[in-house]
């Protein structure tokens, strides 16, 4: 019979409409030691303003040195259960499809081997199974294979990478990003179970520029759908938004960040100055079925995003403003810069580095010239502010001479 | 005569035992850079395989403090046994 806890602090996080982490551990907690010694861990750490896990280093299975994190409880012999409590990052499928039974399956596993406990899903995008002991490592590794999933990232190396629903599901999507996820997962399988970089290394994929996996704020390498054509625009329907009630003029023409758009009230038209649309995607969200991304679709590349850890958040600059990475070899031109990208960081990045940071602290320009980029103007993050790109007269004059 | 991935991952299991004894941690890069900094015929290829060699055999570990680091197998700190 398990130990009953007193959790008046905890039973709190269950009021209100929201859904309570707090009620699912309890759930858990009925049939799982684990759970319910978690349970009481927390309680006490709420009273004392104090956290009761220890870091573990060491813990993994063969052969891998990410994906596991460990953790230990500093009050082992009042929550035994708990002694350890390690968790699992498991790679989640591209766009996170899975079938009922696949979930069933993890679930299984995870009840039998640790503590019932998941994130579906963590920040990062990874299947989180929360809570096992060291020596159930190896056998949930073992199932979680047979069942066709692997580990995740974590630590100094390639963290798994995510991507929105693409294809799939949304006909804004400017590439395949499922392939694209699946494929940059694969090719880097080695860099992501064996940590060698300064730092995590993030992908990201979003099919447009709605951003849907927040790419651009959080992923060492992002890459946002775009288009180089036109805006489509179907009229018929700009006028049925019209007549709907939808005040075009002050909920989508004053919204745009570029003023490119003029709209006829008597005709109920639309007209776009595609030469000045920054693809923000504003228009097409209020009108999703009056306007669409163009024809001509690829992926802008930008490098150097991170979330606040150790230094403040950065936003990624374009590298690439526009590849095709449905097309095989524009795919693979894609994959040697980041591997050019990686060689300079890992090798001149210092210990806990981010790419971004890195970037920072050598000058973009620096950076460019040792990955062997060109600078162009659509790095230019903000007007007047290009401390990398310098006129060389030399140049200039061979260009003439040429 | 061509340097072997038997004799690359010899010399990286001795940097991280003597590393060890005097209380360093050296991280997969730091062997990476220092083998390929000896040997001009070495690329970054083979210290890879170098590495997973030893990884896979158990002689050395990853261990995460921080950062990654590579380490002899021992009993982890922080563990409750």
């Amino acid at each position: 019979m398990p130990k009953e806890y007193k959790t008046p602090q905890l039973d709190e996080l269950e009021k209100g409409p929201w859904p309570s982490f707090v009620k699912e551990i309890k759930l858990a907690a009925k049939n799982n030691e684990m759970a319910n010694d978690v349970l009481g861990q927390l309680e006490q750490s709420y009273d004392e303003r104090l956290g009761h896990w220890k870091h573990g280093g060491i813990v993994g299975v063969m052969g891998y040195g990410g994906g596991v994190i460990g953790r230990y409880s500093d009050l082992p012999d009042k929550y035994p259960a708990v002694s350890h409590f390690h968790t699992l990052r498991v790679n989640h499928p591209s766009g996170w499809f899975y079938t009922s039974d696949a979930l069933r399956k993890v679930c299984d596993i995870w009840e039998k081997h640790g503590s019932g406990l998941t994130n579906m899903h963590g920040s990062t995008g990874d299947i989180v199974l929360l809570g096992t002991r060291t020596e159930k490592l190896e056998p949930v590794f073992q199932e979680l294979a047979e069942a066709g999933f692997d580990l995740g990232g974590s630590g100094s190396d390639v963290r798994t990478p995510s991507c929105c629903v693409g294809k799939a599901r949304c006909e804004w999507a400017c590439y395949d990003t499922m392939k694209a996820c699946y494929d940059i997962t694969m090719r880097y399988q080695d860099e992501l179970h064996r940590p060698a970089f300064p730092y995590k290394w993030k992908f990201k994929f979003a099919g447009c520029p709605n951003d849907c996996v927040a790419s651009i704020a959080r992923a060492d390498c992002s890459l946002i759908g775009t288009w180089r054509d036109d805006l489509r625009i179907d009229q018929d329907e700009v006028a049925a938004y019209a007549d709907g009630g939808l005040d075009i003029f002050n909920d989508v023409v004053l919204q745009c960040p570029a003023k490119c758009m003029r709209y006829d009230a008597e005709k109920k038209t639309l007209e776009v100055d595609n030469e000045s649309c920054r693809r923000c995607m504003h228009c097409i969200n209020v009108m999703p079925k009056a306007l669409r991304p163009g024809t001509d679709t690829g992926a802008v590349f930008l490098l150097g995003s991170k979330a606040p850890i150790l230094e403040g958040a950065l936003l990624s600059s374009v590298m690439v403003p526009f590849v095709n990475l449905d097309d095989e070899e524009e795919f693979e031109d894609f994959c040697d810069l980041v591997d050019e990208m990686i060689d300079v960081w890992c090798e001149e990045g210092k210990a806990r580095e981010r790419v971004g940071e890195f970037i920072q602290r050598v000058g973009m320009g620096n950076f460019l010239e040792a990955i062997g980029l060109e600078p162009m103007p659509e790095m230019v993050a903000y007007p007047r502010d290009n401390p990398y790109i310098f006129y060389e007269m030399e140049e200039e004059e061979e260009l003439e001479e040429a | 005569m061509a340097i072997t991935i038997d004799r690359i991952a010899d010399e990286m299991f001795e940097m991280v035992k003597e590393a060890q004894e005097v209380g360093k941690k050296l991280k997969p890069m730091d062997l990476q850079k220092t083998i390929k900094n000896k040997y001009d015929d070495v690329d970054k290829p083979m210290t890879k395989k170098a590495i997973k060699q030893l990884v896979d055999s158990g002689r050395l570990v990853y261990s995460y403090f921080g950062g990654t680091f590579l380490e002899l197998p021992h009993r982890e700190g922080a563990a409750n046994d």
